[in-house]
């Protein structure tokens, strides 16, 4: 089974970016290459210039993943699991990292309850936690929101944001497009396995999404031929799509030219999703 | 060398955290065997001159729960991190292959020399046992369980499921520990099997380990701890193979 198909990417320091796809496109697979967990046949992957399979040690150094499965340790308490993570990196006594992680996930309260007893959020905050114990400075975010509450949510983004802020670059994978809206400035879409889109995010909206107007008319009818697709029709209420914004003075003159008059306007701004289902073929 | 010492101690921790299964049940076992085949041969069965059965049986007990603890340490840890998925942890690490196959096997070691002690513990005020070659024993006791420490990293590689693993250890680690002479010398065996058992690896490591405690052996104990250290060799080649490779843990 081939999983990825010439993806060539480079992801620019200091960065937060999406990979965005549905699901089989092949996201977990480049993030897999890019940490070491699958070998590609062909092709290379490098970590702030170490390569995943030659310099393996320097390039996971480089490297915090969190994992999109909710895996932990049974046998250890939330602080062994970190100080272990820790060692693993080389790193000892970590522990003023550590607890300064924990504060920002809110885990302090449960540093020293076992894994075992902790809720699916709690230990997904744990996955993140375990993913900086070395500062790494590429941070990977496999569906880091995946079943997770609307308040770990919040505390999860304000902290990631201020990494990236810090000069962390975060790679993000999500299927909650409006996160990816929110944070990312820059996003490659995967479509089976192939890279379909890469741009900022403000310039995919643009070019891929254009502009949707909902405007009411005093009259049912538009004149023909009419410089704009018609999305949607409810009586003198238009729904209408825009390939971008410069296109709006023609639609203007046209109802100008036939008389007809605007009542109500309203511009609906770019949408992620729509770009998304665009590019992955799910639009009708 | 600090992500070698964290994956040691954690393996140590790991298994330290159930010691009771891990430690104190083999130890248990060692002595329902002492007393049951103890009190049912002592007095009938003599295998070497002068050596009261009890005697002949401890040191060969005492390895057995050696060998054995340490594949079990080994395979079971690494079978339960890749089913519940937590090897990630290790896999994404900088640890190296090296690192990790001797953080699984010096583990494997401590838990096999640490039942070993126990089962010695217990069963020494049952018998009359004198350590005629300490440095014999612990040799060999070191180097089987290291042995079977690697060879127990390798079948938790290659297994994909717990009764995978359970099928190794029913159908090698089993007949070949209890063939191995642990319980009669293969010199009360027809000729047919004596020479079978000369192939069972198990059967050097027992034999060699016994040399230690009684002076006497089957097999001349420099020939024993050759054949082991070849084993051991082969077994580490093959390990430290699977693990830079990455099979059936990197895909």
């Amino acid at each position: 089974m081939r999983a990825l198909a010439g993806v060539s990417l480079a992801i620019g320091q200091g960065e937060f970016f999406g990979l965005l796809g549905p699901n089989g496109a092949g996201k977990t697979t480049l993030i897999n290459v890019i940490a070491g967990l699958a070998r590609p046949d062909s092709g290379a992957a490098s970590v702030m210039g170490a390569n995943v399979v030659e310099d393996y040690r320097r390039a996971r150094r480089m490297l915090g993943v969190v994992p999109q499965e909710l895996v932990f340790d049974p046998f250890f308490t939330v602080r062994e699991t970190l100080r272990i993570q820790s060692g693993y990196f080389g790193i000892r006594g970590n522990d003023a990292w550590i607890d300064e992680v924990m504060h920002h996930l809110d885990l302090t309260a449960k540093a020293n309850a076992n894994m075992r007893a902790l809720s699916g959020g709690m230990k997904r905050r744990v996955l993140v936690a375990q993913a900086l114990v070395h500062k790494p400075p590429v941070i990977v975010l496999d569906e880091p929101t995946a079943g997770v509450d609307v308040e770990l949510r919040q505390g999860l983004w304000q902290f990631v944001r201020r990494l990236n802020r810090e000069g962390h670059t975060i790679v993000l994978t999500t299927h909650y497009l409006e996160e990816a809206e929110l944070h990312c400035n820059r996003i490659a879409m995967l479509k089976a396995g192939r890279v379909a889109a890469l741009d900022s995010t403000r310039n995919l909206l643009e070019t891929f999404s254009g502009l949707q107007l909902r405007v009411r008319l005093d009259a049912e009818r538009l004149p023909e031929p009419f410089p704009a697709q018609v999305v949607a029709r409810d009586g003198p209420l238009f729904t209408l799509r825009l390939p971008s914004a410069r296109e709006l003075e023609a639609v203007l003159a046209r109802l100008r030219e036939s008389a007809i008059g605007i009542v109500e306007l309203e511009v609906q701004p770019p949408d992620l999703e729509e770009v998304f289902l665009r590019l992955t073929g799910r639009q009708s | 060398m600090t992500g070698f010492w964290t994956l040691f101690l954690k393996e140590l921790l790991r298994f330290w955290k159930v010691s009771v299964q891990t430690v104190a049940a083999p130890v248990l076992s060692a002595l329902l065997y002492l007393i049951i085949f103890g009190q049912a041969l002592e007095g009938r069965l003599q295998v070497y001159e002068g050596v009261r059965y009890t005697s002949f049986l401890v040191p060969g007990l005492v390895m057995m729960s050696v060998l054995q603890n340490a594949f079990a340490n080994s395979s079971s840890s690494l079978i339960q991190s890749k089913i519940t998925g937590n090897i990630v942890f290790i896999l994404l690490s900088p640890v190296s292959h090296l690192e990790f196959f001797g953080a699984y096997v010096l583990a494997a070691v401590i838990r096999g020399l640490l039942v070993g002690a126990g089962v010695l513990a217990v069963t020494v005020w049952f018998v009359e046992l004198r350590l005629g070659a300490p440095l014999w024993a612990f040799a060999f006791a070191l180097l089987g369980a290291a042995l079977l420490g690697a060879l127990g990293l390798i079948a938790g590689i290659v297994s994909e499921k717990i009764d995978q693993l359970a099928a190794f250890q029913n159908f090698v680690i089993m007949p070949l520990s209890f063939l191995s002479g642990v319980f009669y010398s293969i010199h009360s065996l027809p000729g047919f099997w004596q020479k079978l058992s000369h192939a069972n690896p198990f059967f050097y490591m027992v034999d060699g380990f016994r040399y230690g405690f009684l002076g006497i052996s089957d097999v001349p104990p420099y020939a024993s701890l050759a054949v082991l250290g070849v084993s051991f060799l082969i077994v580490s080649l093959i390990s430290l193979g699977l693990l830079k490779a990455g099979y059936k843990l990197r895909y």
